[in-house]
């Protein structure tokens, strides 16, 4: 049951095969048998989950609602969540129970979806492998000593692991992609602005987007086709119509002309994961693609530019955690000076204070043309890129990260090595397209993405593609040894 | 030495729009604390910004009115500093681009000289909450109802050179504000607050001395009196051969000084970078084309065609247009009076000197436009004189009544009746033989000076009711004999 598509699952609902409550039920209990191994949910919100089934049950014996009514779903634990607590992985949000809903978790909770908890992530989105949670370490569900990828790590090893039908995640420099290439689920970073932001808690504003993470592309169209459109509450969100994502996912591949930037093939990436890449790029020619060669001269430049950009975005957007209104505050403050330090001291884990400095320096008098505007023109650079690509191919292939999931704590004291994992995800949220990560095969055991990276506003494109690669393939079907067991 | 004084001006003009520049919260003064907010003027994790797009409109009226450059394209940034009040860590503010660019006004000083003040630029920004040190036992309290409060910032380009000049300037942007409808003008709550940059420098140096900022300066006689203190502070400091220090200044009106709060050492590095919340704002020609074709008249216009259409002299003009409140107030009576110069005078006169008394402005006038106006027009239609309606006025603004049922009721009425005031002409002259064997027997200029002695009795016989107009020639005519 836990491994059904949503298509099938809505199926059983709406004939009665099967009631959201017992659905609900059978997640529920997968959570609490496995839960404890992974550690990808933070709050599971089963009384809750229990309700909206209950009334998803109502709604479809009244045939009434959606294809995601009576669907078990998790948020990833920085969405607003009305009542529920929302914690961003921080200390500094243990006790922050939000009086509203973000924009995405009221279009899927509107749609009649069940809510099953909050899951795991690193501490303000801050991180790529999970380990930066104030909620421990989330494990891989195909090997427990390694990291899921973060930041939306706790969403990639629920669905990986069957805690959940599907999750959001969220995807300011691979964040979506990279953890559901290291648990080999479908992830999609959506355009800059297709999805609201309204409720998510901001990381760095201009590269932030909200996106699904299920099984499959044909799960992911799902909830964009809930998720996506334009919001009046973000003034970054786009008016551009959506488009409908799940009407195009069976267009044949004849004719797609596919672009491989050889940047992305070239040191440190491991040849394994290479290989898979490469296997899967054949694929796509069987079934009547042509694939070229193509340039992304600006690739190396996008993990300085990105952590000039993103650090100094947060160390703005994170200002407003000072102990005055809500979240964590320090005991018995001296002084007005004394409760700023403390509170932000202890409310804030290691690496997201390391970002708040990095971003204020960059922005201070004196380095803000050196960084900050520096930063921003080569991302203007890197924008270019891509558009003058993506006028000669429709879609841009390449690997998601340089390896497969790496072991727990192997990284933890070498934050380059950390952040060069996202070498070839950055570049996507700096130049604002979508991308996603489709699982394209194992190296050594262990789950690899293939990167689809499209034109603005082509996530219809890219689910079409993604799909068409999943009717003939069955990576994404693989389930982890630990998640059968249950 | 003779010291020049050099001062720009920060003006924070509150604009008048129903919610806040970036939330639906409702602005208003004197609510109960933290009951005009939302998420966005709470700074809650996730909320986001969406602007006004009212308040937008407003800066441009603005921008028209101050003859400026209108920015196309303008950018809000952060200006990121830590308190209490400001819920994000940051006021939302603009910096490179504003929305309004360089213009001027022409100022008219008390002289009736005018000078062009340059303004370099005019930007749209949020107010910061509130912290309340009172009634919280060593604690402080937060409100945030002012949070997120549309301002527009006006900054002049230091061509102010006295501190009649700074109030005239600041004046002259009240009425502008005013009259374009985008700020109520109240600066006792704090709608219209001046930070005014001073310095000093020896006459004819063309370098600029040091200066201080004295902050938040909230009346136009506080900006004058500030302006002394610091000149007077900063010459004498020079004249001992000190240094200015560059700093903040705060203006304290009961002990008439400014002290330090704090010094340019410690001033933030508030790391301004463009907001990602919020997109450029790009407007187009026709926007602004459809704004400026519908701006209300402004003080200038108003002053020019109240010469032009009423004939007034351009100094009554000049002071009658100087409020969209006295302008309104003065046409309004003049309906009904239709005699321009005297209701001119009597606005200007009489009722001004009596708002003066009370320190009332105009709109808070016990008498109305309407009711003054009835009240020139019985001096218009000789009911009464106007030494009489001075009286009448008196008691409507005690609030006895219209001018008719004071008139009646005190028995007011002009003695207009030419055999009454035969009789109590002859009364008088009877009664002062010698004085009129004087005037019978002086030369005429002598004759002029002295019917005014006669002209004052009859008054003073009238109580002040005979009508000079019919006094006169019979008064005349009854001295030949």
């Amino acid at each position: 049951m836990f491994e059904q598509s949503i298509s099938v699952l809505a199926q059983k609902l709406r004939n009665k095969d099967i009631s959201s409550v017992e659905l609900t039920r059978t997640f529920l209990d997968r959570i609490a048998k496995l839960n404890p191994l992974l550690n990808s949910y933070i709050t599971i919100s089963e009384e809750l989950a229990l309700q909206q089934a209950q009334a998803a049950d109502e709604r479809l014996a009244n045939g009434q609602g959606s294809s995601l009514t009576g669907i078990p779903v998790a948020h990833k634990d920085l969405f607003c969540t009305q009542g529920t607590l929302t914690t961003c992985g921080s200390k500094m949000l243990h006790n922050f129970i939000p009086p509203y809903e973000s924009t995405v978790t009221q279009r899927i909770k509107d749609a009649g979806a069940v809510m099953l908890g909050k899951t795991n992530m690193d501490e303000f989105a801050m991180g790529s492998s999970n380990e930066n949670s104030f909620y421990g370490a989330v494990k891989n569900p195909w090997n427990l000593d390694t990291v899921p990828g973060g930041s939306s790590g706790g969403s990639a090893a629920a669905v990986a692991a069957g805690l959940t039908v599907a999750a959001t995640g969220t995807d300011t420099g691979g964040s979506i992609r990279q953890p559901a290439s290291f648990c080999g689920i479908t992830g999609l970073k959506p355009t800059y602005g297709r999805v609201s932001r309204f409720g998510m808690i901001a990381y760095a504003s201009s590269l932030d987007q909200g996106g699904p993470m299920a099984k499959s592309a044909e799960d992911c169209a799902h909830l964009m086709q809930t998720i996506a459109g334009f919001d009046d509450k973000d003034s970054t969100c786009s008016e551009t119509p959506k488009d409908d994502y799940l009407a195009n996912l069976d267009t044949p591949l004849t004719g797609l002309k596919i672009g491989l930037p050889k940047e992305y093939f070239g040191d440190g990436l491991d040849p394994k994961v290479a290989d898979v890449i490469m296997t899967a790029v054949k694929e796509f020619e069987k079934l009547g693609a042509t694939v070229k060669e193509i340039s992304l001269p600006n690739l190396q430049l996008s993990i300085p530019s990105y952590y000039v950009i993103a650090p100094s975005e947060a160390s703005s957007n994170l200002s407003r955690f000072d102990g005055v209104r809500f979240g964590h505050r320090c005991e018995d403050p001296k002084d007005l000076l004394d409760m700023y330090m403390r509170t932000r001291a202890e409310g804030f884990g290691r690496e997201v204070q390391k970002r708040i400095m990095v971003g204020t320096y960059a922005l201070s008098e004196g380095y803000y043309d050196a960084y900050y505007l520096k930063a921003q023109k080569i991302r203007r650079l890197i924008k270019n890129d891509f558009v003058a690509a993506l006028s000669e191919v429709d879609v841009i292939m390449g690997p998601v990260a340089p390896t497969t999931a790496f072991g727990i704590g192997s990284k933890a004291d070498d934050p380059v090595a950390m952040y060069l994992e996202d070498i070839y995800t950055l570049s996507v949220n700096l130049a604002g397209i979508p991308a996603m990560s489709v699982p394209a095969g194992f190296a050594d055991g262990m789950p690899v993405g293939l990167q689809i990276m499209g034109n603005y506003f082509a996530e219809a494109k890219l689910l079409n593609v993604a799909h068409q690669f999943q009717q003939h393939t069955d990576w994404h079907l693989q389930t982890p040894t630990m998640a059968k067991g249950a | 030495m003779n010291w020049e004084v050099v001062i720009g001006l920060e003006i924070h003009t509150q604009l008048s729009t129903k919610s806040k520049l970036f939330s639906g919260a409702a602005v208003g003064f004197g609510a109960e604390p933290n009951t005009q907010t939302t998420l966005v003027d709470l700074g809650m994790p996730g909320a986001l910004p969406v602007l006004n797009k009212e308040a937008l409109r407003m800066a441009v009226m603005f921008g028209h009115a101050i003859n400026a450059e209108i920015g196309m394209h303008s950018v809000f940034a952060r200006k990121n500093y830590f308190y209490p009040d400001l819920p994000k860590g940051y006021q939302t503010s603009q910096m490179d681009h504003p929305i309004v660019g360089k213009g001027y006004l022409d100022v008219m000083l008390d002289d009736g000289s005018t000078s062009r003040i340059g303004i370099t630029r005019a930007h749209l920004e949020e107010d910061a909450g509130k912290s309340l040190h009172e009634d919280f036992q060593g604690m402080t309290g937060i409100d945030l109802n002012r949070s997120s409060t549309p301002l527009l910032e006006i900054v002049s380009e230091p061509d102010i050179r006295s501190a009649k000049e700074a109030v005239a300037y600041v004046k002259m942007i009240h009425s502008i504000v005013t009259y374009l409808g985008i700020c109520d003008g109240n600066m006792a709550e704090g709608s219209m607050r001046c930070d005014i940059n001073l310095s000093l420098r020896p006459k004819g140096q063309k370098e600029y001395g040091t200066r201080t900022e004295i902050k938040n300066v909230n009346s136009f006689r506080f900006i004058e009196k500030a302006i002394y203190t610091e000149i007077e502070r900063q010459a004498d400091i020079l004249e001992d051969g000190g240094r200015i220090v560059q700093e903040t200044r705060l203006y304290d009106p009961d002990k008439n000084e400014t002290r330090s709060m704090r010094s340019k050492e410690d001033a933030n590095d508030y790391r301004y970078f463009p907001c990602p919340d919020l997109l450029p704002i790009e407007l187009t020609e026709e926007y602004v084309d459809q704004i400026k074709a519908n701006l209300p008249e402004l003080p200038n216009q108003k002053a020019a065609r109240f010469q032009e259409e009423y004939k007034l002299s351009e100094y009554d003009a000049g002071v009658l247009s100087a409020s969209r409140a006295m302008a309104d107030y003065f046409e309004q009576a003049n309906s009904l009076v239709k005699d321009a110069k005297l209701t001119a005078n009597w606005v200007m006169g009489e009722l001004s000197k009596l708002l003066n008394q009370e320190q009332l402005e105009i709109t808070q006038s016990p008498v109305s436009a309407k009711a003054l106006g009835e009240l020139l027009s019985r001096v218009l239609d000789n009911t009464i004189n106007g030494k009489t309606a001075k009286d009448v006025l008196q008691a409507m603004w005690n609030g006895e009544g219209s001018a008719d049922e004071i008139i009646e009721a005190k028995g007011l009425k002009q003695v207009t009746d030419t055999g009454a005031i035969e009789i109590m002409i002859q009364e008088i002259l009877d009664a002062n033989a010698a004085q009129v064997e004087q005037y019978r027997a002086a030369d005429p200029d002598k004759q002029k000076k002295m019917i005014g002695f006669f002209v004052g009795q009859v008054m003073k016989a009238s109580q002040g009711k005979a009508n000079p107009g019919i006094v006169n020639p019979i008064l005349a005519k009854m001295l030949k004999g």
